[in-house]
């Protein structure tokens, strides 16, 4: 009957449940369903009605509208405290099975990923290797901001990058700093230590340093230059270098004032004036070890064991005037680079 | 909606009716936490689009629409969403209209043929590929409207409707076996 053309059936059920309610329409479907005994013969048990369509989707609507505002914040709490358990549940049950996209990699990706791996590792191992290095040159860096600062001089930052051989008998090093940086001859050299030495000549990029433990080097020094008890009046005297670069006794002291012994521990600082090439005054060389009277020479002469290590330098800060023109940045006394 | 429609009857079609119910409970479930580890480029497959079909094709259009209302609506507030309600709802009631009526389309036109009256597998797939493409263009369409997608819309739907194709020999049966014997 009107299974041949269900569109009026469907009209008809329309009719019979706006008048009677759902029950007949139901009914109708089992009926059928049993006069045939098989599952997949029902007609469509309820065909969709236009009713039903148009207020579902002004429903979306509604809900669309009211989650604008806060007001659907309750149900969505709501539903999340059901579904939440049941989706961790299910997310954990289902953790073997979520495994299997894993067994589809192939050899290759597997190799590409080692190999990828391996190259992050080389980097990230060759970084570490060179932290070490890269830590010791900021903290020379470092350390001749602070003396700058300290000092309370101007210099430019340069790098030792050659020693001159030993069987010159000349104990110079190469900085990579020259004329285009600023720096002239009879400039001080220091490290964040004390002083290395004086520029002996320069070149537009590189520059020349005489070392203080250069036999032929002179450095006017006054011990005890930071006087704490008073009772050391700050002799003056000559600091000579013994040429050799490692070892005791590189530097002596020959005291203008031989009736006074300096003691051991004692500081032994540049004097100048504070502008003047080739020292400038108040730079660190080093500390007394011991100190002998010469009866020749009717002269007190001491040892002295200098701040900086000459064997192992590399980071070198030259002493500028203020305001020097520089291809590179400047400490300013103030710690800061210009 | 569909408890209400069962308690119409006598005891059976409630516990189908539960068992619907279970069944679009399960699939968002499965939706939002198992499904995602199975992703293609971050879509997963619409399971419980692929429920609201299987309950439109073995119940006709009217359990379509609620079922998909439902599962719409659930999919809209539970825990990992965050687009306007509404959307999934409209998005899935479309799809259980739709594949609702393809069923009784088909399973009229069988019946004059002398056919069972079940609709045939090219039938459903084409209503699958059909119905997955008008409920994620829906959403995705709903979303550009309210502002929430971007505008590059169609890849994204067509992996969508790829994968849901994909997933519908093995899950389809199944789902219609399972409803049809909550039916007898």
């Amino acid at each position: 009957m009107s299974l041949l053309s269900p569109r009026p059936s469907e009209r008809l059920r329309k009719g019979l449940e706006q008048r009677k309610g759902p029950k007949p329409k139901v009914r109708t479907p089992r009926e059928r369903l049993n006069r045939r005994g098989s599952l997949e013969t029902k007609p469509g048990g309820g065909g969709p009605k236009r009713t039903w369509l148009i207020a579902l989707i002004l429903c979306c609507a509604t809900l669309a509208t009211l989650d604008q505002t806060p007001v659907l914040e309750p149900a969505r709490a709501a539903v999340g405290e059901v579904i939440s358990p049941l989706e961790t549940g299910a997310a954990l049950v289902a953790r073997p099975f979520t495994d299997i996209p894993e067994w589809f990699d192939t050899r290759d990706d597997l190799r590409d990923r080692v190999a990828k791996l391996e190259a992050e590792n080389s980097t990230l191992r060759r970084q570490v290797e060179v932290t070490d290095y890269g830590r010791a040159k900021l903290a020379e860096y470092e350390s001749i901001t602070r003396a700058a600062e300290d000092l309370g001089y101007s210099m430019v930052p340069a790098r030792v990058t050659a020693y001159g051989p030993a069987q010159t008998f000349r104990r110079t090093v190469t900085i990579d700093a020259g004329s285009a940086a600023g720096i002239r001859s009879d400039m001080s050299v220091v490290t964040g230590d004390g002083l290395v030495g004086r520029v002996l000549r320069v070149t537009k990029t590189s520059a020349t340093v005489l070392l203080i433990v250069d036999a032929a080097s002179v450095v006017g020094g006054r011990v005890g230059g930071e006087d704490r008890s008073g009772k050391k009046s700050g002799q003056v005297g000559m600091v000579r270098g013994s040429g050799v670069v490692a070892g005791s006794g590189l530097l002596t002291l020959d005291l203008v004032d031989r009736s006074t012994a300096p003691l051991k521990g004692d500081t032994v600082i540049t004097w100048g004036d504070g502008r003047a090439a080739p020292y400038v005054s108040g730079l660190p060389i080093g500390e007394v070890t011991d100190s002998f009277e010469s009866v020749r020479d009717s002269s007190q002469t001491a040892r002295i064991k200098p701040y900086v290590d000459f064997g192992s330098l590399d980071v070198v800060g030259v002493v500028v005037p203020g305001g020097t023109m520089s291809d590179r940045a400047v400490i300013t006394p103030e710690g800061e680079l210009r | 909606m569909s408890q209400m429609e069962g308690r119409a009857s006598s005891a059976a079609p409630v516990l189908r009716n539960v068992l619907v119910g279970m069944l679009v409970v399960i699939a968002v479930v499965l939706q939002l936490s198992v499904a995602p580890a199975f992703a293609i480029r971050g879509i997963t497959p619409d399971l419980a689009l692929l429920v609201v079909l299987a309950v439109a094709l073995s119940r006709g259009g009217q359990a379509g629409l609620v079922t998909g209302f439902a599962a719409g609506v659930l999919l809209d507030l539970a825990p990992p969403a965050d687009h306007t309600a509404g959307r999934w709802a409209l998005a899935l009631l479309i799809v259980g209209y739709v594949a609702g009526r393809v069923r009784e389309g088909s399973v009229g036109e069988s019946r004059s043929h002398g056919g069972q009256g079940r609709p045939n597998a090219t039938t459903v797939m084409a209503t699958v590929s059909t119905c997955a493409f008008i409920g994620v263009s829906i959403f995705a369409v709903s979303g550009l409207i309210l502002g929430e997608a971007p505008l590059t819309l169609l890849p994204t739907v067509a992996i969508s409707v790829g994968y849901d194709l994909l997933l519908a020999p093995l899950l389809i049966p199944a789902l219609l076996w399972l409803i049809g014997k909550g039916d007898s």
